[in-house]
């Protein structure tokens, strides 16, 4: 089973990225569980969302409190929330931020976890000129697929499309920043030595 | 058709294939998403005919139920914890005038103090109100159990609540087998009331009955609660058959046939502690599960032969009857009276406390190694409860003792999990 | 609209001496008796009077295709101890509190069913309108559901020992508001307007009536099943019991109510007043107070004024109904 942990605010679309990761690990065929932490939040509270995907039916019901990624959708919350607890030395993790780990402070993550698997990309920039708007969600996942390769990024641009389908203008333009975030990390992996897309974990 | 889909959005779909005729709709969380559903689908007509009605209230939400199922229509509504509550009145008097409607509870604590999140708090407060009372599992299950929730409610003229965990499955996205309208129909015939307001057979319904007749009237809504529990099983083997899934029936053992320590549960946590008792019996521990999906009428004789042949019962429970402990344990216990079987109580989630695989398999060692207590709060911070006595003892304006320990405890807002 | 009656000095509906059409339906032998004989309503009771002619002159408006809805209280106690029921009708009680929103459920149904002809009725006390069934009121009207609402109101908890409602008048003993101590009876500056509530609502008909004039309840009713959506009719019931009238003196002190002024009777349309009843022969309240002992701490052992003050007092809310609804029609020259 592999785990992952959303942290954004409220209006960012948190919930809706681990839904539209299930959405496209069961496209694949794969069982796949989406939850959000629960809250009462208001716009720009710290949300917390969870997804597993797995091979078999899912039955818990924990908050993933050891997780194999984290996305940490606003960048702001990295010194605010305490993000990477329970994850391992072989996590993942996605920052949606233009700036560097170590100019965001977070350097010594490279200390901690694999420097292969740490990724940080411009998904609201890049959001606000493929989508208009800066929404990063849905995008990100597109890093995600490449970063982690738990899901393809056709699958997460079919996740998308069905999930927008009311609106195919919107879901284009989201599949379309995707599909530019699913390049960008995999040519910052490759241009940082970090070739290694990182085989699934069990 | 198999679908990642949100639990409250399966069960609107599930309960739309069900054609009901009147939905009422008043928010509360963690309900909501359900009865947003069903309004849009009415609204672009997908599901027609139907009368979407937002009322003003819960009280007024059950009422219209009460007063669209008494002229003879398929009445729906959703509700939870305080929700709940405040419908209690007509709660009570649907069951007692035999009207079938069916409501989704999306189980939530219920306050003071204020909380949105998942317990049983409010099925319990709803107990021994005359409906019948379904726990889902799974978002399939709780969707499976609509279908099943209105065949029984018609057929016996009984309400049925069907329960689901709030959030845990409300909000939850996973893989469900949605079923086609062809199956629904094929399942559930069109409504037939036994009683109806009928301008060309008008009658009297709701008169004042007094104690030369009231104790028939309730035994009779014992009865029917009686045939409900029979025709829960028989439903439950018919659904299987039809569908092809086991959603539905009294109980759902697991693992539970040779095992030493068998854990009682009803709802969302069974699957977290199906995991558990996978480790567990991995490390070689004769450890099973039973998941109670009828609340009431309750399973008594499922119930006391699932477990009889244990050494030891834990009832893992999202509720607390406060001043005496468990609420479904009294249940069990019951069912196992004049057997050498102890039930222990384990307290557990309430107000959506986390309940993890690691504080679930300490309490199961417990029990496999005779410790556990009969009554425990599974998690509970006891230093916080010691420093609010402290100053409850030390002042007399000693303050709200809630906002006190929230004081104690600091920011939560980044605590995960 | 029907004709109206007034014979002069006796206010006495003139059945016989009209066309058939123009008789009460109450006087057609042919009449549906909804609330037929039998009931266990006191003497002289003033809601069981004003329940038959209103549902019998609703269900001739709607050939019989007419469902009610009760809430609790005198009028659902006293027509159905089980196992017998005075109701000739499809006739539903469940709540004390809901009897509006559960008529809601009803015509939902009749509309999703295609039978959108047969008509909702709602009833209920003044309790269960103006106190405890308001917010279901409320939300029923808001909604413009097609249900006529009717209350019958005689001012005060009358089921459970007469207690005080929202729709008791200032000055009046109920066993909640005793006749002791420096201010007798249920205080000044409390207590809701149910018509101009209903009104502020906006829905397509509110009426008010009593049962001094029951041709005119009885037009109310007819004209009020003429429109579709949410409609009100508050129908001022004289209650023996709590009021300490004679059941003889019903229909007497209803319409005093009338004649001084303290219950205006008039109709409004979409949130307007449309037309209000004349007062025909003006009497002071005290002739109207007098006749019932919720008041008589406010006069003496022979009759005489003992609380002139709360008499004016209660005068002046009369003079001020009179005035805004024009109750008093300005003197036509005759010869």
């Amino acid at each position: 089973m592999f785990e992952v942990r959303f942290h954004g605010r409220g209006g960012q679309g948190a919930v809706t990225a681990a839904d539209l990761l299930a959405l496209a690990a069961f496209e694949e065929g794969r069982y796949a569980q989406s939850f959000p932490s629960f809250g009462s939040e208001r716009m720009g509270a710290p949300v917390v969302a969870y997804c597993r995907l797995g091979e078999r039916e899912i039955r818990t019901r924990e908050p993933v409190v050891a997780p194999d990624c984290l996305i940490v959708i606003d960048p702001t919350l990295v010194h605010q929330v305490d993000l990477f607890a329970g994850l391992g030395p072989d996590g993942y993790v996605l920052v949606n931020s233009t700036r560097t780990l170590h100019e965001l402070g977070l350097g010594s993550l490279a200390d901690r976890f694999r420097p292969e698997r740490l990724l940080t990309v411009p998904a609201t920039e890049v959001a606000q000129r493929q989508i208009g708007r800066p929404l990063p969600n849905a995008a990100l996942l597109g890093s995600f697929a490449a970063l982690t390769a738990q899901v393809t990024i056709e699958a997460v641009s079919s996740a998308i499309r069905e999930r927008f389908n009311r609106n195919p203008s919107v879901a284009e333009r989201n599949v379309a920043a995707a599909a530019e975030l699913f390049q960008q990390a995999r040519q910052l992996m490759t241009a940082n030595g970090r070739a290694v897309l990182g085989a699934p974990p069990d | 058709m198999l679908r990642q889909i949100e639990g409250s959005r399966a069960v609107a779909e599930t309960v739309a294939l069900c054609r009901p005729e009147v939905v009422c709709a008043y928010p509360i969380s963690p309900q909501t998403h359900i009865i947003e559903a069903l309004g849009e689908l009415v609204k672009t007509g997908e599901l027609t005919p139907c009368e979407f009605i937002n009322v003003e209230s819960e009280f007024a939400a059950m009422s219209v139920a009460i007063g669209a199922s008494a002229a003879g229509a398929r009445a729906f509504t959703a509700t939870a914890s305080q929700g709940l509550l405040f419908m209690m009145e007509a709660v009570y008097n649907a069951s007692g005038l035999g009207f079938p409607i069916v409501m989704t509870l999306a189980n939530r604590a219920v306050g003071a103090p204020i909380n949105i999140w998942n317990d049983h708090s409010d099925a319990m407060a709803a107990r021994d109100a005359g409906w019948v009372q379904l726990f889902a599992e799974t978002v399939q299950e709780a969707a499976d159990l609509h279908i099943q929730a209105f065949r029984l409610a018609e057929e016996v003229s009984v309400p049925v609540m069907v329960c689901m965990d709030g959030f845990i499955l409300t909000h939850a996205t996973e893989r469900v087998d949605l079923p086609t309208q062809e199956q629904v129909d094929a399942f559930l015939p069109p409504y037939v009331p036994r009683q109806v307001l009928d301008p060309a057979d008008p009658y009297s319904i709701g008169s004042m009955v007094g104690p030369e007749a009231f104790e028939e009237v309730r035994y009779l809504a014992h009865a029917r609660q009686l045939t409900a529990l029979g025709r829960i099983g028989e439903l439950g083997a018919e659904f299987a058959e039809a569908f092809g899934r086991d959603s539905g029936g009294l109980v759902h053992p697991y693992r539970s046939a040779d095992a030493d320590v068998v854990v009682v549960a009803m709802g969302s946590v069974l699957g977290t502690i199906k995991d558990v008792i996978d480790t567990q019996r991995a490390a070689g521990h004769r450890i099973g599960a039973l998941g109670i999906t009828s609340f009431r009428p309750f399973p008594i004789d499922a119930v006391r032969n699932a477990l009889k042949g244990a050494r030891r019962v834990v009832v893992v429970e999202k509720a607390i009857s406060v001043g005496f402990g468990g609420v479904l344990s009294t249940d069990v216990a019951m069912t196992l009276s004049g057997l050498p079987v102890p039930v222990a109580t384990v307290v557990a989630g309430l107000g959506g406390r986390t309940i993890t695989k690691t504080s679930l398999g300490d309490v199961f060692e417990a029990a496999l190694g005779d410790q556990l207590a009969p009554l425990t709060f599974l998690d509970l911070n006891r230093g916080l409860v010691e420093r609010e006595l402290e100053r409850m003892a030390l002042h007399r304006r000693s303050g709200p003792t809630a906002e006190n320990m929230l004081r104690d405890l600091g920011v939560t807002g980044s605590r995960i999990g | 609209m029907a004709v109206r009656f007034y014979q002069v000095g006796s206010f006495a509906v003139g059945n016989r001496l009209a066309n058939r059409s123009d008789r009460t339906v109450q006087s057609d032998a042919e009449r549906a008796n909804s609330l037929t004989s039998g009931h266990r309503a006191c003497q002289g009771c003033g809601e069981a009077l004003g329940a038959r002619y209103a549902l019998d002159a609703a269900m001739r408006a709607t050939g019989g295709q007419m469902v009610a809805v009760n809430a609790t209280g005198c009028l659902e106690v006293f027509s159905t101890p089980y196992p017998e029921t005075s109701w000739q009708l499809a006739w539903f009680h469940s709540l004390f509190g809901n009897a509006p929103a559960v008529a809601t459920g009803v015509a939902a149904a009749l509309r999703v069913k295609g039978r959108g002809d047969t008509r909702v009725i709602g009833q209920a006390g003044d309790g269960g309108t103006v106190d405890i069934g308001f917010g279901c009121l409320s939300g029923m009207f808001e909604r413009n559901d097609d249900v006529l609402f009717i209350c019958y109101d005689n001012e005060a908890y009358m089921n459970t020992g007469v207690q005080r409602s929202g729709a008791t008048p200032p000055a009046a003993r109920t066993a909640t508001t005793e006749a002791v101590g420096a201010n007798p009876g249920n205080p000044f500056g409390q207590g809701k307007n149910m018509p101009e509530l209903a009104m502020a609502h906006g829905i397509p008909y509110v009426a008010t009536a009593t049962v001094a004039d029951l041709h005119d309840l009885e037009d109310k009713v007819t004209r009020a099943m003429e429109f579709r959506g949410a409609r009100y009719i508050h129908i001022l019931v004289t209650c023996p019991l709590g009021w300490g009238s004679a059941p003889s003196d019903t229909v007497r002190v209803a319409r005093l109510a009338t004649q001084t002024g303290l219950f205006p009777v008039f109709e409004a349309e979409h949130g307007e007043v449309v037309r209000s009843s004349p007062i025909r022969r003006p009497a002071p309240v005290e002739d109207y107070l007098r006749l019932q002992t919720r008041y008589a701490h406010l006069f003496d052992g022979q009759g005489n004024p003992a609380r002139p003050d709360v008499i004016a007092h209660l005068q002046a809310m009369a003079d001020r109904n009179i005035a805004k609804y024009g109750l008093i029609e300005e003197e036509v020259s005759s010869s």
